[in-house]
């Protein structure tokens, strides 16, 4: 059922259009994370929903009831900011018990349920501190305890773990799923790292140019992106484009032929081609030579010059240049990559066929049909 | 950073103690002045060493000054308790209605906003001078012409723009964000202006009241033209010790010190809140 809708939700700035037309559905208890470059609209779109900002057109549901114009303090939800924006005068447990004061809890209770989200955020041992007596880490924590503590119907997180270093942002990333199962609250999560949209996500809504381009589950996107522009935002190393040319049920795409799994209209097109599809071997391949088409498994062999290797924790990335310029990233475990050479050398890429993506010249997908 | 060598420290303990002489000697010797009498202030050479006497003092508790020419009323504890009454109500006034109107300012755009915040800031171009003499016939049609309702009144001239603007910007170094979060929270935009925007703004509105009630302490021109005895400050009221038989630097110099023991005392309390950094850390830079 569904329990957030945005429907044509538009938003401008003086002469800037940041949503046009915007529409979103979620289901109660559902995360769905909101993903997009920077700039995208993204933290506009939360503040839309969460009242801060009047939408110029569209509609906005909660529950089926419409909450377009009304005021923040008038829909019952929770949200943690980017910024953590706790407030500085007052101690964590005072910051946590706000949402309850201003519903009316009485003082024990309201003791009672700070103290019960300080421990599961782990926050406990610091909740008389001055939010300038904590850690950014505790912070973040705070700022979430006080959009969970009052058990809102709908959370909203602004990118919470933007402002917090790395060790911190991976324990949060497995933590989270877990509070905010405890809660069973409906949420949407900002954020512009692909990874954490990808962990969090029942659902990842892909926000781009004012609109949604995309909103599937987080392995549908990455495996069968609606455009390049989707296909381009995740993954690292970005995905490679090479332009290829549709002839005879097969594409071409540096000097390489491919068959296709099916029909696609004859024509220029643009090929997307994820790093790890690319594998690397020490073949005694001359540079410039014509290209061999080794054909098994569905793999086809490319002469390229293998320009560098940059470990990457345990993965390492390869930048290869074919004969006539073209640079392209592959990716390979790092005990791989200690077979390199180090510095230039001639070696063969083996693309995997079956994982090249097809996308027409503005970027949308074309989906090869059934023969 | 480096660290000073001794030489350097004696150097800059030497400077500052000039400094320091520098600025407070005239009060020092103000102070000094308050506990003489005429003859020994008015000697040549002048000397640091004097029997001190009270008699300045008494004189101006008691409201009577006895001169070769006769006894004369000096009215300095009801000028003192002018003083207090127009700056702090000046003040107070300015308060209630400068920090709604600076956060408006600083929160909301609206039209004409600036314009507006601009035109009261403007009020302080004008010399005072220029605009007391139609002020002053305006009053006396008005019957506003020696009243403290008057007198507060104009006042605002001085106090609303100080506060206004100086609390307008710290209105403005608030993040939206730690408002917006209230709201979220669930309480209206009055409750978050008074319990999230005012006090954050604590150590700018302190600093702008201070600065205001010094101003207002301080005006001479508005109450020596819109004022008769009975509604003068200090500043105006110390003209009363030039007097037929003299000039009365004793009786001045008590009055000053007199006069400037709550300006001193004020600034002394709101010191602990002109302390910055309350706002740190509580959101991401």
């Amino acid at each position: 059922m569904t329990y957030l809708s945005l429907t044509a939700v538009s938003k401008r700035f003086k002469d800037d259009v940041v949503l046009d037309k915007a529409s979103l559905a979620i289901d109660r208890g559902e995360t769905v994370v909101v993903f997009g470059p920077s700039g995208c609209g993204k933290t506009v779109l939360l503040r839309l929903i969460a009242g801060i900002n009047e939408p110029d057109e569209g509609r906005i549901h909660i529950a089926g009831n419409e909450v377009t114009f009304l005021e923040p303090e008038q829909r019952n939800i929770g949200m943690a900011f980017q910024n953590f924006a706790l407030y500085p005068h007052m101690t964590a447990f005072d910051n946590i018990a706000s949402p309850l004061k201003a519903r009316g809890m009485k003082g024990t209770e309201i003791a009672r349920r700070v103290e019960e989200v300080g421990e599961l955020l782990k926050i406990g041992h610091v909740l008389h501190h001055l939010p300038k007596a904590l850690s950014n880490g505790q912070k973040q924590r705070t700022s979430l305890g006080r959009a969970l503590a009052a058990n809102p119907r709908l959370l909203l997180l602004d990118d919470p773990l933007r402002n917090v270093d790395a060790k911190l942002r991976y324990e949060m990333r497995i933590e989270l799923p877990r509070v905010l199962k405890a809660f069973q609250t409906t949420v949407i999560y900002v954020t512009q790292d692909y990874k954490e949209a990808m962990a969090l996500g029942d659902r990842v809504a892909v926000l781009m140019g004012g609109g949604f381009k995309q909103i599937d589950h987080p392995s549908e996107i990455y495996k069968d992106p609606d455009s390049l522009d989707v296909a381009r935002l995740f993954g690292d190393p970005t995905v490679n484009v090479v332009d290829g040319r549709i002839a005879d049920g097969a594409v071409e795409l540096l000097g390489l032929r491919f068959p296709l799994p099916g029909h696609l209209d004859p024509g220029p097109c643009r090929v997307a081609l994820r790093p790890e599809s690319i594998e690397v071997t020490l073949d005694e391949t001359a540079a410039g030579s014509m290209p061999v088409d080794v054909g098994d498994e569905g793999r086809h062999g490319l002469a390229v010059e293998l320009d560098a290797v940059t470990p990457l924790n345990v993965r390492a990335v390869m930048l290869l240049k074919t004969a006539d310029g073209k640079e392209l990233l592959a990716t390979c475990s790092e005990d791989e990559a200690t077979r390199l050479p180090r510095g230039h050398k001639n070696v063969t890429a083996h693309i995997r066929a079956a994982d090249l993506l097809f996308f027409d010249q503005a970027g949308a997908r074309l989906r090869p049909r059934p023969n | 950073m480096q660290r000073q060598t001794s030489l350097g420290r004696v150097v800059r303990v030497g400077l500052l103690t000039m400094v320091g002489l520098f600025f407070l000697f005239p009060i020092f010797w103000v102070f000094l002045m308050s506990f003489q009498t005429n003859q020994e202030i008015l000697r040549i050479p002048p000397s640091l060493f004097f029997e001190p006497t009270l008699h300045n003092y008494q004189v101006l508790f008691s409201g009577r000054l006895e001169t070769q020419t006769g006894t004369l009323e000096v009215r300095f504890m009801q000028n003192l308790m002018n003083s207090v009454i127009l700056a702090t109500s000046s003040v107070a006034l300015s308060l209630v209605l400068g920090i709604p109107a600076a956060y408006a300012f600083a929160r909301f755009k609206f039209r004409l906003g600036e314009d507006i915040a601009f035109t009261l800031l403007s009020f302080r171009f004008a010399p005072p001078l220029l605009v007391l003499l139609p002020l002053a016939i305006y009053f006396q049609q008005l019957g506003l012409i020696n009243t403290y309702t008057g007198l507060i009144w104009v006042y605002q001239l001085i106090t609303l723009p100080l506060i206004l603007w100086i609390v307008r910007g710290y209105f403005e170094d608030i993040s939206e964000d730690i408002e917006h979060a209230y709201r979220i929270d669930g309480n209206g935009w009055f409750k978050t202006f008074w319990k999230i925007a005012i006090p954050l703004a604590k150590p700018g509105i302190a600093a702008a009241t201070l600065l205001s009630f010094i101003f207002a302490w301080n005006n001479f021109v508005f109450a020596l033209i819109l004022a008769s005895a009975d509604k003068q400050p200090v500043t105006v009221g110390a003209l009363a010790f030039v007097t037929a038989s003299g000039i009365q630097y004793g009786q001045i110099a008590a009055s000053i010190v007199l006069s400037v023991t709550p300006t001193l005392a004020l600034a002394l309390y709101a010191q602990r809140y002109l302390v910055e950094g309350l706002s740190l850390g509580a959101v991401k830079g």
